[in-house]
């Protein structure tokens, strides 16, 4: 195509002042953006390459360079936005489906914002969390009822196979092929310090990560890849993916290019060849069939290993949850729609799906009235960005939280939204040798336990205002929320009450 | 003795430890005074085999050969470390000939360039590995 | 407690006294100095005419370190070993030894050339005060004529470079440097120094001197103002031979430095030691070898049994910036990389770096000289760059983690 219609989306600002020619931004950047030109001494960017991942600003050691958004724009239209016009430039061109990655990045409604947690005041006092102990450990699985003791008046364990988490949050599924071997080792290294779990999702478990598996959830998802005997006895729990917050209703699709080495070792598959996860499981098709999995889970694992069963919130999730918590899952993990991806159609990521919030609230109450809530343990997912969302989660009635868009910041994901590519200049979502080294575990391993330990400090001064000692305590306990700019209606369903009522 | 060690696993070759070498022992404050438009003289290199990267400094040999070579008596090893009286060098560079690392290098005709772990600058601990993004750098005992 | 007594005043001696130290913390040391000062760095008298340095940074080792070092200082000349008695006469007075070493160095060798005596302003090259006095007697008319174009005579006319009106270097060799580098080689370097104004009589030198004038072998003339005889240098092998020791050019020592005679020791440029670049012995009147030479001799003297077997030519030396680093042997089958900044010939023979010519470029060289030290196989690294651009990247990545300390 002769014309490119497509002005590039930022401007790569060198302060030429400031800029010593180090020449650290052209090693830094895989998309090459940056070059140096000896015959005129000046460096010199094309920007129509860069994603505004921001390696180069941030190793800029004079700091030289930012990237800003271009203000080269069409003309103004309230209907047809530039990015809905560039996206139509895009297809004109090229005739595909938009990809994209990460979560969406679109203007809805974020309903943990309009969200206030309460405080104590005078009549039920404040704890102060660094005199007072706090608990922040919850166990996930069937809490079994009615209590049972034996002759001498002792409890009797009768209970099914339980997830200890020393914080309510885990790392959700990203699998090994969609991010790096050491941003999976990182992740794997924090879990096991932070005595949390993370996630495979679905590309197998690298043999090296064998050693975490206390602090492993092993993932079974449509395309089965890396599914073996041992993998699932490996875990700590094994996850069922039905489905994905990111882009519920389609499959995932892995390109061959990104199948290589331990990649496709691990995936069990040859080496070049597209990982495609099919839209459903072939073998699920009702609830009994999701049963039947299950079951076939637990009876290879001996029914040592709790079962999740992870779902996209989609408009009748409430239902859905009360099927699956009949099915004999022992978690249900629900994952919203602002929740991440290494890869998904634009229009299925940013349309398709239900806000967490929403979701949660309404499967807890469903659940409730039909009298199984202990029947499953809840984990919520798809865009939880700070303790206080995991706080307002837990009220709402979650058990514990899954972060991952969180997890690859604190590794240095700037949200670029490029992942699809493979060149994450980061190290996190890319295969490329030179690029994966450039995450070093260690420090990866650090950031993430620095960030879950803040976020637990967090959890306890907000639990702490609320007079709750006991993370158990704030579970369901909506009383502790209130709504703001809230109609009737999202009041309802989140079943809160307005502030100031 | 605490050291210098490089490990080249993750070693990007972004060089930056050359840029934070030159600029500490430039004696200026600010960085874009110490090296815009100035040669540039790290006492620490970035050397690279295809898609290898590694970062080459004195390694303060227990039993230096520079030293015993140094013509000027410019070279001592004092407190554990390798260092250079610049004032005595005469810029033979012999040490350059003798150093198993082609950790010394010609940077002006005066007198080597080597490392001194930053022990008598203001950084206070090797700037190299302050700054290196990736920990490929590290300063520790072994 | 032992008594160590140490002839001459130069590094070997240094190296001496540091080697003694390192094994005996004791014992007492005497140094005798014919030179009536502390060490000082010869290889610099050059670099004090250019101006570059004085006397007193050219002290090799802090003014404290004889002190520190237990050792005491006597400025006197030894006249004689008793090696029945085992002790050194110097000055008339006699200094007990249980171990001694003789690091008596070289003197310059100047030949009975005809009408030499009558030449006014004639020096030698190699001490503080043969620089002292040249210094002293040039200025910016002084016509200089320095016969022998070696390392001495070279560093001499680059120091006097500027300083002076002319200066003529002749040398019956037909090239300069003849010692270290071959005939490809040499013009490289006799350029840069005629570009700095040094003018050259190779495959000649004077015959004889008729006051200020030099009459040359090829039958031409030349007007001099300062003469300079760097022709060459002779180990000072006298106090040894005396009494029977075994000496050829040099005196002749062992692996562990010991002479002939026992408890005398050698080192430094009297001494003929081991050069394993020929397999045999001969005087490496080098620098670095000198110390490795006296501090072996050192530890030995104090009871260690260390071997010196693995010292070789080594030279580093640099003209008006252009830098010249030789080593070892240049014998096998030869590769040379020729770049507009300079030329570099490395000598491999079975499978070994033996040697190396480098000029301009001297970046990594020490891993070039590392090999030949080690004797590492060039098969075992990556010859490419090897021959290229030495660096630690000849190395696969487990021996370079090995190298560099690293626990991966």
């Amino acid at each position: 195509m002769s014309i490119n219609y497509i002005y590039p989306e930022f401007e790569v600002v060198r302060r030429d002042d400031r800029c010593i020619r180090c020449r650290v931004c052209e090693r830094q950047c895989a998309n090459e953006v940056h070059r140096y030109d000896a015959d005129e001494g000046v460096m010199i960017s094309d920007e129509i390459k860069c994603v505004n991942c921001q390696r180069c600003v941030s190793l800029c050691p004079t700091r030289a360079l930012k990237i800003v958004k271009s203000d080269c724009v069409l003309r103004e239209n309230a209907n047809w936005s530039n990015q809905t016009i560039k996206e139509i430039y895009k297809q004109a061109d090229s005739g595909g489906v938009l990809l994209s990655s990460m979560g969406n990045p679109n203007p809805l409604p974020v309903y943990w914002d309009k969200i206030l947690i309460n405080a104590s005041q005078v009549t039920n006092p404040p704890i102060d969390p660094l005199r007072e102990p706090m608990e922040t450990k919850v166990f996930l699985g069937k809490k079994s009822s009615p209590i049972e003791r034996d002759a001498s008046g002792n409890l009797k364990n009768n209970l099914t196979p339980q997830i200890e988490l020393d914080m309510p949050v885990m790392f959700s599924a990203m699998s090994y092929g969609s991010i790096s071997y050491n941003a999976h080792k990182s992740l794997a290294l924090a879990a096991k310090e932070l005595g949390i779990l993370y996630n495979t999702g679905e590309g197998g478990l690298h043999e090296d990560f064998y050693v975490y598996g206390e602090n492993t959830i092993v993932q079974v998802a449509s395309g089965r890849f890396g599914v073996h005997e041992n993998f699932l006895q490996a875990g700590k729990a094994i996850e069922i993916k039905m489905g994905q917050g990111a882009k519920p209703g389609i499959g995932g699709h892995l390109p061959g290019t990104k199948i290589v080495g331990d990649v496709a070792k691990t995936r069990m598959i040859p080496e070049g060849s597209d990982a495609i996860s099919p839209a459903p499981h072939h073998d699920i098709y009702s609830i009994e069939d999701l049963r039947q999995l299950v079951y076939s889970l637990k009876e290879a694992t001996a029914y040592k290993k709790p079962v999740i069963v992870k779902v996209a919130a989609v408009h009748n999730i409430a239902a859905i949850a009360s099927g699956i918590a009949r099915s004999g899952a022992d978690v249900i993990a629900i994952d919203g729609f602002r929740g991440g991806t290494g890869a998904a159609p634009t229009r299925v990521r940013d349309n398709v799906g239900i806000p967490i919030e929403l979701a949660i609230a309404s499967v807890d109450k469903r659940l409730r009235d039909e009298g199984i809530r202990n029947n499953v343990s809840l984990v919520v997912g798809g865009s939880i960005r700070s303790a206080a969302d995991v706080v307002k989660a837990i009220a709402l009635g979650a058990d514990a939280c899954y972060i991952a868009t969180a997890a690859l910041l604190a590794l240095g994901c700037h949200l670029c939204r490029t992942c699809q590519t493979g060149k994450c200049n980061w190290g996190i979502a890319t295969q490329r040798p030179e690029l994966v080294k450039r995450l070093n575990p260690e420090i990866g391993k650090e950031r993430l336990v620095n960030l879950m330990t803040a976020w637990k400090h967090e959890i306890k001064e907000l639990m702490g205002g609320m007079g709750i000692n006991s993370i158990e305590a704030l579970r369901g306990n909506r009383l502790m929320l209130r709504g703001i700019g809230l109609n009737e209606k999202e009041l309802e369903i989140l079943g809160i009450s307005h502030a100031g009522e | 003795m605490k050291k210098i060690y490089v490990n080249e696993k993750w070693c990007l070759g972004c060089r930056l430890c050359e840029y934070n070498c030159a600029f500490a022992n430039s004696g200026e404050t600010d960085m874009v005074k110490a090296l815009k438009g100035k040669p540039v003289k790290p006492r620490i290199h970035v050397e690279e085999d295809g898609k290898i990267t590694y970062a080459v400094s004195c390694r303060h040999c227990e039993d230096p050969l520079c030293v015993k070579s140094c013509i000027s008596g410019a070279l001592s090893k004092t407190d554990g470390a390798v260092k250079i009286d610049k004032n005595k060098c005469v810029g033979c560079f012999t040490c350059v000939l003798v150093c198993p690392y082609g950790a010394i290098s010609v940077q002006e005709e005066t007198a080597a360039t080597k490392c001194e772990l930053c022990l008598s600058n203001s950084c206070g601990s090797p700037a190299c590995v302050k700054g290196c993004p990736n920990k490929a750098i590290v300063y520790e005992e072994r | 407690m032992k008594n160590y007594v140490i002839i001459g005043g130069g590094v070997a001696s240094v190296a001496c006294i540091e080697g003694i130290r390192s094994v005996d913390k004791e014992g007492k040391i005497y140094l005798i100095c014919g030179e009536k000062r502390p060490t000082y760095c010869r290889p610099l008298i050059s670099y004090y005419l250019e101006g570059r340095t004085d006397f007193e940074k050219m002290q090799y080792r802090p003014a404290d370190f004889y002190e520190k070092n237990g050792c005491e200082l006597v400025f006197a000349t030894a006249e004689k070993i008793d090696e029945k008695n085992k002790t050194v006469t110097a000055d008339g007075k006699n200094y007990k030894y249980d171990k001694l070493l003789v690091a008596t160095g070289s003197s310059s060798f100047v030949p009975p050339f005809p009408g030499l005596s009558d030449v006014k302003n004639k020096f030698t090259f190699m001490t503080e005060s043969d620089a002292e006095s040249l210094n002293g007697v040039i200025n910016e008319n002084s016509r200089v004529l320095i016969i022998g174009a070696g390392l001495i005579g070279l560093k001499c006319a680059e120091g006097l470079a500027g300083r002076v009106k002319s200066i003529t270097v002749c040398d019956l060799a037909t090239r300069v440097l003849s010692s270290i580098l071959d005939e490809d080689c040499a013009p490289y370097m006799q350029a840069v120094l005629e570009k700095n104004g040094i003018s050259f009589m190779l495959g000649d030198s004077a015959a004889e001197f008729n006051g200020n004038t030099a009459h040359m072998k090829s039958g031409g003339e030349l007007e001099f103002d300062v003469l300079v005889l760097a022709l060459g240098v002779r180990a000072n092998v006298s106090l040894v031979k005396d009494i029977g020791g075994t000496v050829n050019r040099g005196i002749v020592v062992n692996e562990f430095m010991e002479t002939s005679i026992k408890d005398v020791y050698s080192a430094g440029d009297c001494a003929e030691g081991y050069d394993a670049s020929i397999k045999g012995n001969r005087i490496l009147a080098l620098f670095p070898s000198a110390y490795a030479e006296g501090f072996t001799a050192g530890a030995n003297m104090a009871g260690e049994s260390r071997k010196l077997l693995n010292e070789f030519p080594l030279n580093s030396i640099g003209f008006f910036g252009l830098h010249v680093m030789t080593a070892g042997a240049y014998v096998g089958e030869m590769t040379e990389i020729k770049t507009e900044s300079g030329i570099k010939r490395l000598f491999i023979d079975n499978d070994k770096l033996v040697g190396f010519i480098i000029i301009g470029d001297v970046k990594g060289v020490g891993i070039y000289t590392n090999m030949i030290r080690e004797g590492t196989p060039v098969s075992s690294v990556n010859e490419e760059i090897l021959i290229n651009s030495p660096s630690l990247a000849i190395f696969s990545p487990e021996i370079r983690a090995k190298i560099l300390g690293s626990v991966v």
